[in-house]
């Protein structure tokens, strides 16, 4: 049965795909270092910490975009009413990326990071070696050439069609990711000015550009999934995308407050940021708002259940979490600490890993030519799987804020003599990581029930 | 929301505040970039601190340790370690020592790998932290712990 409206809305299935399958790497790799978190030296020797942390870290972000370029080729060319300007590039990109993604992930893994290092010319551009940054020079102009490749396909595609708000501000949100990615050839010798330009990248992008298109893409399952007039959905976007911009960019300043940088930052990020929370706020009363207006029963409860995830979840990992350690005064005491890894791991899944899986939820049954969404049986499986995931997620946070506060406990707030070192410290918080360690499975079941979903068929009667 | 308000207010307030706010950064960073310099004392940085934080690099320290608090969280803060670990009277020497004893391969203890570096790497990496430890960033770490 074909179910698209667009024939070259197919191209997003191998994205999703592909996603997903990163996505379970990333668990595994995740838990080995939860392990390692508590048994020291459990594959020290093949799979150090550094390893796994950058394999977990990378696999995340090119997963996410992998969501991302998929849910563009399949969101854009509905709204724009036509079809993609090229299918074949949106294929061709597609191998260029996985290829460079899979090479890249083997390396960290078969040889010394330095020796990578050495094996990609670093030296002659060298950017590898900071946190997210990992990836080889040659690989970080690879993203570049892929990035331009898709928004020139989707730049097109907008150019000959409509454009709606949901396609520009999509289309905004995938050029200001671009954009601030070139901040990473930015490696100036000065580790004070390197780290200030490293938060363009990352500040920028996730709390600045790619709200932007969590925003457009919410918008996008909302208008499918609940029929409310385009435009008061549209409205609530700008709204909510403004606010996000207006808080994010001055909000950076909650990186300058320890940095070589004048004092002011503490003020202005402490400011900015506290407002932050308020673009996520409204995305929850948006979506929740949207669903009781419904102008129709979708058949994809599980797709309508994931909008209103991703919403709440972003509100609480990158709204409360962020807010809890976002003033100059507290973060004094919590940079750096598992209080930043807690807000870290609510935020990233709440925001991103969610509302990709939204789109995929909302998008694969009729990718897959099933209709508008798939059987009851399979759908109540997804459910399980969205449960497991969120629960276990909101624990694993739950246990590293509360290992975080006894860190800053133990560790930061006594003076001088007083206070416990580092690895001591860690040693009283051996419980939390155990118990992290125990959501994070339910958290690898609760990803295999989702997955499993997309088998189950309904009972032959 | 009021019918009063339209899509088209929302549309410029977005376009008119992310304009206004991203002209406003680019503002305030172009000024901290000019006051940066009394702070971060990069008249420190010798072709040896420069080497050392190509070494930092490669090798991906900050993926087990922080530094000034951004980085991995599962090895100790370095970006004091020269004040934690003997500053001028005693770090390159505990440096020395430390990155040439490594694995220390405790049983159950985290473990830092050995970087097969020679003494003229380890002198540089130790200046690169030397030179961290001593920017001018308002006062963090609360204590020498970090
Ligand atoms: C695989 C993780 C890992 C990597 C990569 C790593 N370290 Fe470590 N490092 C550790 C651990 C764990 C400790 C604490 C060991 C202990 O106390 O037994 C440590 C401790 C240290 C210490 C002592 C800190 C103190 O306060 O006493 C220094 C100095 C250090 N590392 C420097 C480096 C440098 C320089 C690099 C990069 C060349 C590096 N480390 C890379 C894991 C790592
Ligand atoms: C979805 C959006 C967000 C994501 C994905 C996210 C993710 C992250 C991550 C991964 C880090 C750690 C960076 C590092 O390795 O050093 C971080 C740090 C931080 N985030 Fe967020 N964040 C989001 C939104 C927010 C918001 C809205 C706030 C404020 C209200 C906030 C406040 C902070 C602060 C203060 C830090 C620094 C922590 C420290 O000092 O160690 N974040 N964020
Ligand atoms: C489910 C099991 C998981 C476990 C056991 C786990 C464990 C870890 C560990 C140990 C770290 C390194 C912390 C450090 O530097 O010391 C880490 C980092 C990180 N993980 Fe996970 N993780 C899991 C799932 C996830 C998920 C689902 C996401 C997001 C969707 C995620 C996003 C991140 C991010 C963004 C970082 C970097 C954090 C920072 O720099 O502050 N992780 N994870
Ligand atoms: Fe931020």
């Amino acid at each position: 049965m074909n179910t698209l409206k667009y024939q070259s809305q197919a191209v997003a299935k191998p994205y999703f795909i592909f996603a997903m399958i990163l996505f379970v790497g990333q668990i595994l790799f995740g838990l080995i270092m939860g392990l390692q978190y508590v048994v020291g030296d459990f594959l020290a020797g093949a799979i150090p910490f550094n390893v796994a942390r950058m394999v977990h870290t990378n696999l995340l972000i090119v997963w996410l975009l992998f969501g991302f370029m998929g849910a563009a080729y399949y969101l854009v060319p509905e709204e724009a009413e036509t079809e993609l300007y090229s299918p074949k590039l949106a294929i061709i990109l597609f191998w260029v990326f996985a290829a460079a993604g899979v090479l890249t992930i083997l390396g960290y893994l078969l040889v010394p990071y330095s020796t990578l290092a050495d094996l990609t010319f670093n030296e002659l551009l060298p950017t590898m070696g900071r946190e997210f940054l990992e990836q080889p020079t040659i690989t970080k102009i690879g993203i570049v050439i892929v990035a331009l490749g898709f928004l020139f396909n989707l730049g097109m595609t907008i150019l000959k069609g409509r454009k709606t708000a949901i396609n520009m501000v999509l289309l905004t949100g995938l050029i200001g990711l671009a954009v601030f990615f070139l901040f990473a050839f930015y490696n100036p010798a000065n580790i004070a000015l390197d780290k200030y330009f490293w938060w363009f990248v990352v500040h920028l992008w996730v709390e600045g550009v790619w709200e932007l298109i969590m925003g457009a893409i919410l918008a996008y399952v909302l208008i499918k999934v609940t029929g409310v007039d385009r435009e008061v959905i549209e409205k609530w976007l700008y709204v909510i995308i403004a606010m996000a911009l207006i808080t994010g960019l001055l909000g950076t300043g909650h990186h300058f407050y320890w940095l070589a940088t004048p004092e002011y930052w503490q003020w202005i990020g402490s400011i900015f940021s506290a407002l932050e929370p308020l673009p996520f706020f409204a995305m929850v009363l948006y979506a929740f708002n949207m669903v009781n207006r419904r102008r129709r029963e979708h058949p994809n409860k599980a797709a309508t259940l994931w909008a209103l995830g991703t919403a709440v979840m972003a509100f609480l990992g990158a709204g409360v979490w962020g807010f809890l350690h976002t003033l100059a005064p507290v973060n004094y005491y919590t940079h750096g600490s598992q209080i930043t890894a807690a807000h870290g791991h609510m935020a990233f899944y709440g925001a991103y890993a969610m509302i990709v899986m939204t789109i995929i939820s909302y998008a694969m049954p009729k990718l897959r030519g099933i209709g508008e969404a798939n059987c009851n049986r399979a759908q109540v499986v997804e459910m399980w799987g969205f449960w497991l995931m969120t629960v276990a997620m909101v624990f694993i946070t739950l246990f590293l804020t509360g290992a975080g506060v006894l860190q800053v406990w133990l560790q930061r707030l006594p003076e001088n003599g007083e206070a416990l070192s580092f690895m001591a410290t860690q040693d009283k918080l051996t419980i939390f990581y155990w118990l992290r360690e125990i959501a994070g499975v339910v958290f690898l079941l609760g990803l295999f029930a989702y997955l499993a979903s997309f088998w189950v068929k309904e009972k032959q009667a | 929301m009021s019918e009063s308000f339209t899509k088209g207010m929302a549309r410029n307030i977005y376009y008119g505040g992310s304009v206004f706010f991203l002209l406003m950064l680019l503002a305030l960073t172009f000024h901290t970039t000019k006051e940066m310099p009394k702070r971060d004392h990069r008249e420190n940085i010798t072709e040896s601190v420069e080497r050392g934080k190509m070494l930092w690099e490669v090798n991906n320290c900050v993926g087990c340790h922080s530094l000034i608090g951004e980085g991995a969280y599962f090895a100790p803060e370095l970006g004091n370690v020269y004040v934690r670990r003997g500053g001028e009277a005693g770090f390159k020497a505990f440096f020395k020592g430390w990155m040439n004893a490594q694995p220390l391969n405790i049983p159950g203890r985290r473990q830092m790998p050995n970087f097969h570096l020679n003494d003229q790497e380890i002198d540089d990496l130790a200046e690169f932290l030397k030179f961290t430890a001593e920017m001018d960033v308002n006062g963090w770490p609360p204590n020498d712990e970090g």
